[in-house]
């Protein structure tokens, strides 16, 4: 099991790091944990674009010049936890409304019509209302049209990921939202969200249960986002010790406007999220890196190449939201709102290829009878 | 020539497409490189749509496509893929890559050759990428695999020939050609495993990642060329000791 060291002993091996190890870890070609707080240190911070350079060179190398394009699709906004920094919280009086298949089937098809295929399912916490028989229904009506499809959902066991993945669903994206245990009391006010140690055992079970590929992430403006990055590192190296053959990728989404009128609990500007993307980057080449809506046009399109290998495009945070822009309810407003013509065409013009497809529902056994 | 499966190529340099900034890029590399034998994995493109860009560069009829596993876990992933591809009509070529771990793409042995077998009872083309194990290059061929493309080191690494010790011992046992596949960074590595009798290689992140992946397509189709040339011509034997060439003492005082 995944052990997580107390928040405050990452901070201080954090701040004791200086410019010598800071430098010496930008030499090193394998970095070990105590690297990768000195890459996330106060002294680091003047060295960021060493660091952006490494960073883009190892993405080069490991990726390509290329950049891989998803859509989410919301399919519930309802939520039986009360999370003060969620739009879907369940206090918030907003509208909500979970999608039948048919209708979740035509919003995925106005993805797949717009070029889509890869796909994000995302939902509230609502076992009741959305479960495991839904998703498995639903994966099986798109499983054909889709190169490939996760999930970002409530927290489930080995056996349901197992089912799920048999059904096509490849992907689980979890995010402990903060490894620190005190903050995480306080903004988890109640629902199964408030069990610190089940979801961060929850990656672990998406391994288990077979995904192919899993997704660990701190939300960016809940704790001191330096730490967040040495746990979420250490999340990571413990994954890939325990679960080699599954592939993994970090996101770190920071704090929107939502419904609540939450305010960010500390400021992460966008030099701390480069700041984490690059230092991520280096301590693990291979892990994918989301950059998702929440950021601006102008910040994704500067990003393009440096770390991040995966964006959203076209994204609606309301479910049912492709199918009627009017809709209201959405999980948190987005800031960057262009088309995923224009995300390509951006992306192109910094000399990347947009990858639409980087999967292929044939690798498994059920879709087509053979 | 080069012959593999009763096919002759004339370039001895394979191209793989991954990685490139656009698929412009790829097709002048491609045709900069002057290879004969492109691969694609199959996850990447849709043999279905008229309209995907990778398959739009290929023409079919000036390169032999090989299309390729790429991602699958285990052989049965592998085999599945394969018959789904062929059924879309990419023909009996494979290359097959079976890489459960996401994070090096290190070929994985025993699953490699069940796929191979099974492949090979199919009728296709088997051409598996492996780990440089002299004793699973024999065990592929008597399998009945068309070629064997052992790595010069992990996927994407440009490290080179460091696996140079255990492909001399295979391209020196194999039956069937050897074609040094991954890790080839730079020109000079490439030039590297002809010169020790590889009979071909294929290069991708090299390229692709390059400034100038055009131009490094040609800068690897120059060093292919000298290497295999110089195979060719024989290579004198490496010493640490110096002898003059043209020796001073002869041997004609030894009498009968």
């Amino acid at each position: 099991m995944f052990a997580i060291p107390a928040f405050h002993k990452l901070q201080e091996q954090i701040q004791a790091a200086d410019v010598d190890d800071v430098q010496r870890s930008l030499r090193a070609d394998h970095l070990h944990a105590a690297d990768l707080a000195a890459l996330l240190s106060p002294a680091a911070d003047n060295y960021l674009e060493s660091m952006a350079a490494r960073s883009a060179a190892i993405t080069a190398l490991r990726f390509g010049r290329t950049t891989q394009i998803y859509a989410p699709l919301y399919v519930s906004s309802f939520c039986t936890n009360r999370c003060t920094y969620c739009g879907f919280s369940a206090d918030n009086k907003i509208e909500r409304r979970i999608l039948s298949l048919e209708e979740a089937e035509a919003e995925a098809m106005i993805l797949h019509q717009r070029g889509f295929n890869h796909i994000l399912l995302v939902s509230g916490e609502a076992p009741a209302k959305l479960g495991v028989e839904y998703l498995e229904k639903f994966a099986l009506r798109l499983r054909d049209r889709f190169a490939a499809i996760s999930i970002e959902i409530q927290p489930l066991s080995s056996e349901e990921y197992t089912r799920l993945f048999a059904a096509g669903i490849t992907g689980v994206a979890i995010y402990q939202e903060t490894y620190d245990r005190i903050t995480y009391g306080q903004v988890h006010m109640s629902g199964q969200k408030c069990d610190f140690d089940f979801r961060l055992e929850t990656p672990a079970r998406a391994a288990a249960g077979g995904m192919r590929e899993v997704g660990i992430g701190a939300l960016l403006g809940l704790a001191d986002w330096r730490a967040e990055g040495l746990a979420l590192g250490l999340h990571l190296a413990w994954l890939r010790k325990n679960f080699w053959r599954t592939g993994l990728t970090v996101s770190f989404p920071r704090l929107r406007p939502a419904a609540g009128e939450f305010q960010p609990l500390v400021n992460v500007t966008e030099k701390d999220l480069s700041h984490l993307i690059f230092a991520l980057r280096i301590f693990d080449p291979d892990v994918g890196i989301i950059l998702s809506t929440r950021e601006e046009a102008r910040f994704r399109n500067g990003m393009v190449g440096l770390g991040p290998t995966r964006y959203s495009a076209g994204s609606c945070t309301a479910p049912g939201g492709y199918s009627n822009p009017e809709l209201t309810g959405e999980q948190f407003a987005i800031g960057d709102h262009r088309t995923i013509d224009e995300v390509c065409g951006a992306i192109r013009q910094k000399g990347f290829d947009p990858v639409r497809k980087d999967w292929d529902a044939g690798f498994q056994q059920h879709s087509l009878p053979l | 020539m080069l012959k593999i499966a009763g096919r002759k190529f004339r370039s001895r340099l394979f191209l793989g497409t991954g990685k490139f900034s656009s698929a412009d890029t790829l097709k002048k590399a491609i045709e900069a490189s002057g290879c004969e034998m492109i691969t694609v994995a199959l996850r990447r493109v849709d043999l279905n749509d008229p309209s995907d860009d990778i398959m739009g560069v290929l023409d079919r009829s000036k390169y032999l496509f090989l299309p390729n596993t790429s991602g699958a876990r285990d052989a049965k992933e592998a085999v599945r893929l394969a018959r789904l591809a062929r059924a879309a009509g990419s023909g009996d070529w494979l290359k097959l890559e079976v890489t459960p771990d996401p994070r090096t793409l290190l070929p994985d042995p025993v699953e490699t050759l069940k796929a191979t077998e099974e492949l090979v009872k199919e009728g296709f083309i088997v051409l598996p990428y492996i780990n440089a194990d002299p004793i699973l290059a024999l065990r592929l061929q008597d399998a009945g695999a068309a070629a064997v493309m052992p790595l010069g080191a992990p996927i994407g690494t440009n490290l080179g020939l460091i696996t140079r010790f255990q492909v001399e011992i295979i391209i020196d046992q194999a039956r069937v050609p050897v074609v040094v596949d991954a890790g080839l960074g730079a020109p000079s590595d490439a030039a590297l495993a002809m010169e020790i009798g590889a009979d071909a290689v294929l290069v991708n992140t090299a390229i692709s990642v390059a400034r100038d992946p055009v131009k490094m397509a040609a800068a690897f189709a120059g060093a292919v060329e000298a290497g295999r040339g110089a195979y060719e011509a024989g290579l004198g034997r490496k010493s640490s000791e110096a002898s003059a060439s043209s020796p001073l003492t002869g041997l004609d005082f030894i009498k009968g």
